[in-house]
């Protein structure tokens, strides 16, 4: 295995025999992409690729292959790997060419970039996915691509590769397309008939910051895309005067990612556009990805050490207001900077500053009172109203049905638990936070 | 000591008509030892069972779904733990709804790893292609799981693989598919499996897709445990890619920012919109001008600008206060419920919405969301103040003979008046830029009234409406 200058790595291994996947090359856009083996094509295509987060295949219609056709899905995802980064791979994520006329900054395949380029005929694409999707290695296909010619041409040949998997070959596994924002509404609509989940990146959390970094997008427009795709799940909804239901339009919604790092804007601010899509567009997710350093960088952004730990808080903190009634305000205004605890997890951080909510009764208080009690999650919340239907719930019970009790203590009181001074203890954060260790730079 | 032999497929069946039948006659959990097929003989257990009882026997839907899967744990016990919990059901019926019961508690776990060991099976295995016998394709992959769980764990690979021949060899035995129905033999030894190319390619993606600038190799491990990596054919990348990872953060390091390439900056002057500085001559024109508009800061939460529509060359033009919900997903105004209501009201009026300029007089929606819903908020003065440029542009551009202004936003927006509303309800007044201005009610006002009072509110509208419509005949 060798990695060049570009990142992305061969692997030096008895290439594709027979020629099965080698179909039409695709090569009108540069010559030179004849010579390429679908071997380096991938290797170049999926190297474009990994700066997406996004790997769901959950929650999507159920079906399988047993009329015909080939693959399944519905219920829960799989993840059929993971990568050292700790990124699970549950589909086929590549590009269908990084050429891009795009220049965003924060992005490897701007036009300014001097990666090495590489185009997947539809077929080769289709051809992949089957194939590794036989031997049971992914849940289908996440088809992202940078801008050529225009965003109709691109996603036109976006939406063919969706076509064929769905019409021509049956395919019944997971397919999630990246809509082109600017790409005209008939396309949209075509997409969101065979894909499972469509996705427009907002990329930064703020317009401001969108405009600078990557001048050929428009916020408006990307917005205006998720509109776009909550109305058609909408309209998809409803049946017709005559009790006819329209064809299911991306049955496992929408997400969107926003990079972190790469802009001043606070946690707060974040959470607040997060707020804003979740309420808007009805997404399933945001994600958020920690700005990496890309090879080939633009000048025009710092190459950083990706702020993991960051990322993480903020997984956290959409989780609360996504099922714990928390509201962005509440979790941003913990700390007067803006931002995250990065040293304990928001939960804890809000119970910390308003302690006088605390301690909490588990006997008498109300599921939206437990729910924000560190240490316990949904699923232990659920537990303890049923456990509490049976009777009274002591610590033991606590600890058998999954809550976290180390962290839960200070903040309950149960028939044989009282915390006693524990919550106004000034060094009560200290508990929790890990002994300060130097940080490295890079 | 009764003893049950269980059979190697089929078990949990076998043990479910054993159960019934020895709790039937209340024999006691402590009397019975369950065996497996592969396990030691029992030195106690030689028994037969006696015959049925007369006790009735149940157990809920829930009850043996969690059976169905304890029976797949590799626990040796399982059999008598989930005769104990039927029996100990029969006398008492709550226990099994209480998730702090220490017994339950211990089932529970056991479902987890099943359950977990079965998601593993279905992400983990991974099939070769073999040389086909007929006309369908035909696969191989071997596995080895945590539990006995190659029953529970096959019939997912029959609905998904559904037009391949298939076989999964396990240390418990091998499942067979052959398009109708799932065969179980008993373990054989592993068999060979011929390399298969696609197995590199995807070695060449698993390479790939990994982003050596960030390492969490503790996640990886969790979701991904080492005891599976051996039948994976990527898993052995993975210390030569953790071994080469700081070297390539450190080569982008040094390498740093790089030069374009010089086709660069001329695909992006052909693609870039030039900021149009020029006050628009045209409606179209100042659509497009709007559509960007950063005036306030509205904008960045709202969806989109919603400029007005209609008939640009229209005598009447009616502005609302502000886009709702639905007309900025639409990015067109009026087409939600009160959009509706006004549109209906029209035309009781006599009015063709389609030959009016509808819009509002803030362009951009206005909200605070709350979960999965946007809660509307009236817009504040210096938002009108700065939407009131895009509004005296349409007024000028239209050129409309009446305007009419519906609810005390737009009121102010046109006329500078922030007096209330009532008094002033039905009187036409003028325009800060001049032309005349009939003041009525928003109809969203209207749905947002008691049911006592809202029929004379929309009476009233109507009526303005008419009189717009005389006004401008």
């Amino acid at each position: 295995m060798a990695a060049n200058d570009r990142g992305s790595v061969t692997v030096p291994a008895q290439l594709f025999q027979g020629g099965e996947l080698e179909g039409n090359g695709g090569g009108t856009y540069l010559s030179c992409m004849a010579t390429r083996t679908l071997q380096d094509k991938l290797a170049i295509l999926s190297d474009a690729a990994k700066y997406d987060a996004s790997c769901a295949s959950s929650g999507t219609t159920r079906r399988d292959s047993r009329n015909g056709g080939i693959g399944s899905a519905g219920g829960s995802g799989i993840c059929h790997a993971y990568t050292p980064d700790g990124r699970c791979i549950s589909l086929l994520k590549i590009l269908m060419t990084n050429f891009c006329i795009y220049d965003c900054a924060y992005c490897i395949n701007r036009v300014s970039s001097n990666v090495e380029r590489a185009r997947f005929s539809p077929e080769e694409v289709v051809k992949l996915t089957l194939e590794f999707y036989r031997r049971n290695m992914i849940e289908g296909l996440f088809l992202s691509s940078g801008i050529i010619k225009s965003p109709d041409q691109t996603m036109g040949d976006m939406v063919r590769i969706a076509r064929m998997l769905r019409v021509d070959h049956g395919f019944k596994g997971y397919i999630h397309l990246k809509t082109i924002p600017d790409a005209s509404p008939d396309l949209v609509a075509e997409a969101g008939l065979y894909a499972d989940r469509l996705s427009v990146n907002i990329e930064l959390p703020q317009d401001a910051s969108l405009r600078q970094l990557a001048p050929e997008k428009r916020p408006e427009t990307i917005r205006a895309a998720m509109a776009d795709v909550r109305l058609g799940r909408e309209a998809a909804k409803e049946r017709t005067h005559t009790g006819k239901r329209p064809p299911r339009f991306a049955p496992a919604g929408q997400s969107t990612q926003m990079i972190i790092g790469a802009d001043a804007a606070t946690d707060r601010d974040i959470l607040r556009t997060s707020a804003n899509l979740y309420s808007g567009y009805r997404l399933k997710r945001v994600y958020y990805s920690a700005f990496s350093p890309i090879p080939d960088s633009s000048a025009m952004l710092p190459l950083i050490k990706p702020p993991l730990m960051r990322e993480h808080r903020l997984y956290q903190a959409d989780w609360l207001m996504r099922f714990y009634g928390f509201e962005a305000d509440e979790i941003g205004a913990a700390h007067p900077s803006g931002n995250l605890d990065l040293a304990i997890d928001p939960k804890l951080a809000w119970a910390l500053a308003h302690r006088a909510h605390f301690p909490v009764d588990v006997i008498r208080a109300t599921r939206e009172q437990l729910l924000r009690v560190p240490g316990f999650g949904t699923r232990t919340v659920d537990r303890i109203l049923a456990a509490r239907r049976n009777g009274a719930v002591r610590y033991g019970d606590l600890l058998r049905m999954g809550a976290v009790m180390s962290k839960a203590q200070p903040f309950v009181t149960l028939p044989d638990w009282r915390p006693g001074a524990l919550i106004d203890s000034d060094g009560l954060r200290a508990r929790f936070a890990p002994a300060p260790e130097q940080l490295s730079l890079f | 000591m009764i003893r049950v032999d269980l059979p190697r497929f089929g078990r949990f069946d076998a043990w479910r008509a054993a159960a019934r039948d020895l709790a039937s006659a209340r024999v006691a959990p402590e009397a019975v030892s369950w065996t497996d097929p592969d396990a030691s003989a029992d030195l106690f257990g030689s028994e037969p069972p006696p015959p049925p009882g007369h006790h009735p026997v149940t157990a809920t839907q829930d009850f043996l779904t969690l059976a169905r899967t304890v029976s797949s744990h590799s626990d040796p016990e399982r059999w008598s733990l989930l005769y104990a919990a039927l029996m100990r059901a029969q006398e008492d019926r709550g226990w099994l709804e209480n998730p702090a019961d220490p017994m339950l508690v211990r089932l529970n776990r056991m479902v987890r790893s099943v359950r977990r060991d079965i998601h593993k099976m279905h992400a983990f295995v991974r099939f070769h292609e073999l040389p086909a016998e007929g006309p369908r394709r035909r696969f191989g992959a071997w596995f080895e799981p945590e539990h006995p769980i190659i029953e529970a764990g096959a019939p997912f690979f029959a609905k998904r693989f559904a037009d391949m021949d298939w076989l999964i060899a396990t240390p418990e035995g091998t499942a067979r598919f052959d398009g109708a129905a799932i065969a179980y033999d008993p373990p054989a030894p592993r068999p060979d499996l011929p390399p298969d190319a696609s197995h590199d390619l995807w070695q060449t993606y698993f390479a790939n897709i990994f982003n050596p600038a960030r390492i969490k190799t503790n996640a990886m491990r969790s979701e991904m445990p080492v005891k599976y990596w051996k039948n994976l054919p990527e898993t052995r990348l993975i210390p030569e890619m953790l071994a080469d990872a700081p070297r390539r953060v450190q080569a982008m390091r040094e390498a740093g920012a790089s030069e374009a390439p010089a086709f660069a900056p001329r695909i992006t002057a052909r693609i870039r919109q030039r900021p149009d500085e020029a006050v628009p001559d045209t409606l179209a024109q100042a659509a497009s001008q709007a559509a960007r508009c950063t005036r306030c800061d509205l904008c960045h939460a709202a969806t989109q600008t919603v400029w007005g529509q209609g008939d640009p060359q229209a005598a009447l033009m009616i502005v609302g206060e502000v886009p709702g919900d639905q007309e900025d997903l639409a990015g067109r105004p009026f087409v939600g419920p009160a959009g509706q209501l006004l549109r209906q009201t029209m035309q009781q009026a006599g009015l063709d919405p389609a030959r009016a300029w509808l819009t509002n007089a803030v362009k951009h929606f206005r909200f605070t969301p709350r979960g999965k819903r946007r809660i509307h908020q009236t817009p504040d003065r210096s938002h009108v103040d700065q939407c009131r440029w895009w509004l005296d542009l349409e007024r000028r551009l239209v050129a409309p003979r009446l305007t009419v202004a519906l609810g005390a936003t737009a009121a102010f927006a046109l006329t500078g008046n922030r007096q209330p509303l009532t008094a002033r309800r039905g009187t036409i007044e003028t325009a800060l830029e001049g032309g005349p201005v009939l003041i009525s009610w928003h109809p969203s006002l209207i749905l947002r009234l008691p049911p006592d009072r809202a029929p004379a509110a929309l009476s009233e509208l109507r009526a303005d409406l008419s009189r717009a419509a005389e006004l401008v005949a």
